[in-house]
């Protein structure tokens, strides 16, 4: 896939007398890991549920995978999304959610039968949800967000609560998905993570875009070679 | 379709719930008991009817507006997925009143099966009593989700389900003695009657004693409905209007649903 896999034109959010969004332009190319920074309430999480639908614009229009987000869901075939908190049916098994997810999306894409090894999942999978540590929702959390191989895979804070080994799983998976053409967008307030992920940065600051390029133009923009540094740099420019 | 296939794993998810499970034996010790304690089939009956208006009704309003905040996260894993709004809202309301009524089935009506021979209820009081039931328990869940939706505070929102229920449940009745006590020289029948209308608690009570020819027990207004209305066109108005109690809040909180932030 070429060109942009997210393209968000004056996407503007208020809630209530909150500015969350404001007239956001972006545009997510494809095949590359796409990093969502910002401090608290800068909107990352917003635009992100823009994006899949769960968050609907004041003003603006945003086309994910050449589909215009308005209502109409089967764009969503080509999205895999991981959310900040997993939560799931306590008294279901992981095989069932599993089975829940897959039957939702129908038979439209083919699963990768290892994934849930690499995860270290398969032996989890026949115990109820609520058995289940928080570090294993995550990890089937993740699983889900990979399993029916997305196009475009969309991912809040994800390394939040797996433990140093299933997060390095995530970030092999993360990394070959990108290989094979995955498109990614990342929303991580772990920066030494993005420094090692993303390809491009995007960062919000009040809602609005205050940079976005690679992460060799930051540098070159800002004078440091990292990026919490130069994310940093850029937020004390701003609030001066 | 897509409800469908929803509704499929959420039944699985609530019929395994600890608190379900906990109802459905509450009612079937308590219908056992009455059973053991000497009653016949109509007593208990009779014994049931509060059961069935006042504690189904909090149970279905309670459970389901903590359930539906306890599952807000999943639902917006669900919502990223390609399913439509009115199908997953379907699926999770249907989800999660079946399993109710189920459990409202099997801890009423058991007791009933295996006492059947020894003291018969009339044939027609356990049907209704557990149809009432289970309209009760759909009135009760559909008000939950327009709750959980109105409000985003878990707490606020809960509060408001006991609210609603104390208001139908206790407060309501107050109003109607209150009125009765004050205005009792003006004619109150057709106002009284229109405000039963309003209430689902009173609905199903009069639709319950009505039917079971109970007058002793049937208050103010179940009175005023079975005098202008007659038993078969007061129950089906009754029946009606309970109905509706689950079809309007249902509708609202589809709109909502459809419409909100998650």
């Amino acid at each position: 896939m070429t060109g942009a896999v997210i393209s968000a034109a004056g996407v503007s959010k208020r809630f209530g007398s909150l500015e969350v969004l404001r007239a956001i332009d972006a545009a997510i190319p494809a095949g590359r890991i796409t990093g969502l920074v910002g401090p608290n309430a800068a909107g990352k999480s917003t635009f992100i549920k823009c994006v899949l639908g769960l968050v609907h614009p004041d003003q603006g229009r945003i086309d994910v995978l050449g589909h215009a987000v308005n209502g109409d869901e089967r764009y969503r075939h080509g999205i895999g999304y991981m959310p900040q908190q997993a939560r799931f049916p306590e008294n279901l098994t992981g095989r069932e959610v599993l089975a829940m997810i897959r039957d939702l999306r129908g038979a439209t894409r083919t699963q990768d039968p290892t994934l849930l090894e690499r995860f270290q999942l398969t032996s989890q999978l026949d115990k109820p949800v609520r058995t289940l540590s928080g570090g294993t929702r995550q990890k089937l959390s993740a699983a889900i967000a990979f399993l029916f191989k997305p196009d475009l895979l969309v991912l809040d804070e994800p390394t939040a609560g797996l433990d140093p080994v299933a997060s390095g799983i995530f970030k092999e998976e993360l990394l070959a998905a990108r290989d094979r053409g995955v498109s990614v967008l990342l929303a991580s307030h772990t920066l030494g993570e993005l420094e090692e992920l993303a390809d491009d940065i995007i960062l919000l600051l009040e809602g609005q875009v205050r940079f976005h390029g690679t992460q060799a133009q930051l540098t070159r923009l800002t004078g440091s070679a990292r990026l919490e540094r130069a994310v940093a740099a850029l937020m004390r420019v701003d609030s001066a | 379709m897509t409800a469908r296939k929803i509704l499929r794993y959420q039944i699985r998810d609530i019929i395994r719930n600890r608190w379900v499970l906990g109802y459905g034996a509450v009612l079937l010790l308590l219908t056992e008991t009455l059973f053991r304690l000497g009653g016949d089939g109509s007593r208990v009956v009779l014994s049931l009817l509060n059961v069935v208006l006042i504690f189904i009704p909090l149970v279905a309003i309670t459970f389901g507006t903590l359930y539906f905040y306890s599952s807000r996260e999943f639902i917006e894993l669900l919502l990223a997925q390609p399913v439509g709004r009115p199908a997953m809202f379907t699926g999770l309301w249907v989800g999660l009143t079946l399993p109710l009524i189920l459990a409202l089935g099997l801890g009423l009506g058991l007791p009933f099966l295996l006492h059947a021979g020894a003291t018969p209820a009339p044939a027609h009081a356990l049907p209704l009593l557990l149809g009432i039931g289970a309209l009760l328990t759909s009135a009760g869940t559909a008000l939950a989700f327009l709750i959980a939706l109105r409000f985003e505070d878990r707490a606020r929102g809960f509060g408001a389900a006991l609210l609603v229920w104390l208001m139908a449940a206790v407060v309501y009745d107050g109003v109607v003695l209150l009125l009765v006590a004050l205005l009792g020289q003006y004619p109150l029948e057709m106002p009284l009657l229109v405000l039963t209308l309003f209430n689902p608690l009173d609905l199903g009570r009069v639709a319950l004693l009505m039917e079971l020819d109970i007058t002793a027990l049937m208050g103010y207004t179940g009175a005023v409905f079975q005098r202008f209305l007659g038993s078969s066109l007061g129950l089906g108005l009754a029946t009606a209007a309970l109905t509706l109690w689950t079809a309007v809040p249902l509708g609202f909180g589809l709109r909502r649903f459809v419409r909100r932030d998650f």
